[in-house]
């Protein structure tokens, strides 16, 4: 007998990771920038209140962020993944079945409960989870995940942040009061066709006729519009599907024109993609490298790949590194300025019992030398070994200026506090 | 000549069972005497983290709680799970900064007490924005 299904969301979620641990961000506006300080990628509610919009070019609001005081930072996904999985783990113990959907989502699957059983289950979900890890969190219950996922943003109204949505006069009421376009998995295009007959709000959606919804919608229409109904059809997704690839990549601070510069951007793409193969358990059986110039910018427009197999799968940084750097002589184009590069390992699979006899002993001492790069690493932080390929002053590193700490993961920048 | 089915034992299938990883090889000379006895080594985090989501690690700088034992350079085990009470050391928000002191009791109200003699108590008042971040369960001080 299916329960009720909980949608648990980070409010700002990156903004929330930084405030964690330097209080003083708290009650004024703060923004995180993507990669490389491109743009806005999470806002405070402060930041919000200001006009910021999500996506905005930090080169183009810069002055408005000065002239507000608003707090900037570059993302710290060391951090931010660290927080998530904290969270995760105090989701866990309210179920075992939690479906992870993104670094910042959750579903939960929950015993069936009265609507207001449900309501304080959510509530404490969302103060453990505030108290444990720091994190606020809003909380949306439903009898399916689309109804699940239309509480939540509905909580964003409620002061405690936490809605149940179980009661069918609750639900037809709610849904009375959707946009068609609020409901989760209807795109643009479909609320735009649905408008255009008439269709705005959710619980008209909720009462067409399932042939006119396969119809026009497909299945996937349909699947929602059960799901309104209170018949669950997506399932949770409790397993992660087993990992088939791996990428690293990251766009250069500046235009890189120099091979050499270019070797020390895939070298380090290829050891730290090597680094998280060992943490997996994993070992790849071939490697592609990949370039681009973009397509802004002066001068010719170029995207390259090369697809480089190795004689058996590995995961020693040496080999990977020695893969890229082929690939790379052979996608290399010296008249092009190039913004960003990076490896995508193939053919996982787990490592140990892929060598044959002939390779083992090679194969040990390939391990023994990983083993002790990965724990002088993990001790010292970084890449304290590396190889020299890598580089060292790596002038055509990504522009992160504004990094916080890497309060959780690194010994190093662990948070200071006054005795 | 003819064959009778004596007894049918089920197959069951369950989970596997990990076993330990024998040190000594069988082959050469004698086995270890340990084999027999091989266990988990110890893992510190199980001694001293009650609630792992919940853990951070923070760095002291100050010398205003060293009669709890707490030096500058120090690293604190702070446990956010633990519900915070009087006579618990504790990290708190105070004016935006993070600051260790004892959670204390004092005429009635709740109070952040110093452990050097000198300082006096910061009575937790609404004006002052105080938040208890966590509670202090360990302490890492290093002598070498």
């Amino acid at each position: 007998m299916p329960g009720a299904i909980a949608l648990v969301d980070c409010a700002s979620f990156y903004v929330s990771c930084e405030r964690v641990f330097a209080p003083s961000l708290r009650g004024v506006p703060v923004v995180v920038l993507s990669n490389n300080d491109g743009c806005v990628i999470a806002r405070s509610e402060e930041a919000k209140a200001l006009g910021i919009a999500m996506g905005a070019p930090y080169f183009q609001i810069r002055e408005k962020l000065e002239r507000e005081g608003v707090r900037v930072f570059s993302s710290n996904y060391a951090l931010y993944g660290d927080m998530s999985r904290r969270v995760m783990a105090v989701l866990r113990s309210f179920s075992p079945h939690v479906e992870v959907y993104s670094i910042d989502e959750a579903f939960l699957e929950l015993p069936r409960a009265s609507e207001e059983e449900l309501r304080s289950e959510a509530l404490r979900i969302r103060e453990r989870v505030g108290r444990w890890t720091g994190i606020p969190v809003r909380v949306g219950v439903g009898p399916t995940k689309t109804l699940a996922k239309l509480a939540s943003e509905r909580a964003k109204a409620v002061p405690e942040q936490v809605l149940a949505l179980m009661r069918p006069e609750h639900i037809e009421a709610v849904l009375e009061e959707t946009p068609v376009e609020e409901v989760w998995g209807i795109g643009r295009r479909h609320a735009a066709r649905l408008e255009a007959l008439g269709v705005r709000t959710a619980r008209q959606l909720r009462d067409l006729p399932d042939r006119w919804v396969r119809r026009h919608l497909s299945v996937t229409g349909l699947r929602t519009v059960w799901e309104l109904r209170g018949i669950s059809c997506l399932p949770l997704e409790l397993a992660a599907p087993p990992r088939r690839t791996l990428v690293r990549s990251r766009s250069f601070g500046r235009a890189v024109t120099d091979l050499m510069e270019l070797r020390e951007a895939v070298t380090m793409h290829a050891s730290r993609a090597a680094e998280k193969l060992r943490a997996l358990g994993l070992a790849a059986g071939a490697l592609v490298v990949f370039v681009s110039t973009g397509a802004y910018g002066q001068g010719p427009h170029y995207s390259g790949s090369q697809l480089v197999g190795l004689p058996l799968p590995s995961n020693d940084m040496r080999m990977l590194a020695r893969a890229a750097w082929d690939g790379l002589r052979r996608v290399y184009r010296a008249d092009c300025a190039y913004r960003k590069a990076g490896v995508l390992l193939l053919d996982l699979v787990p490592a140990g019992g892929v060598q044959g006899d002939l390779f083992a002993a090679l194969d040990e001492r390939s391990r023994s030398l990983m083993r002790a790069v990965d724990a002088l690493n993990r001790r010292w932080g970084g890449e304290t070994i590396r190889l020299a390929s890598a580089g060292f002053a790596r002038p055509w590193e990504m522009r992160q200026q504004r990094r916080s700490p890497r309060y959780t993961t690194s010994w190093a920048e662990l948070p200071v506090v006054r005795a | 000549m003819s064959t009778r089915v004596v007894e049918v034992v089920p197959v069951r299938i369950g989970e596997p069972l990990r076993l330990p990883l024998l040190l000594s090889r069988v082959p050469a000379g004698f086995p270890s005497p340990a084999d027999d006895y091989i266990e988990e080594a110890l893992d510190l985090n199980e001694l001293l983290i009650r609630h792992p989501a919940a853990t951070f690690f923070m760095r002291v700088e100050g010398d205003s709680m060293v009669g709890a034992g707490i030096h500058s350079g120090d690293l604190l085990i702070v446990d956010r799970a633990i519900e915070p009470r009087p006579g618990y050391v504790v990290v708190a928000a105070v004016c935006g900064e993070l600051t260790v002191k004892r959670l204390k009791l004092h005429e009635g109200r709740l109070c952040l007490m110093p452990e050097d003699g000198s300082h006096e108590p910061l009575p937790i008042r609404e004006e002052l924005e105080v938040v208890i971040w966590g509670v202090v369960t360990c302490v890492i001080h290093p002598l070498v």
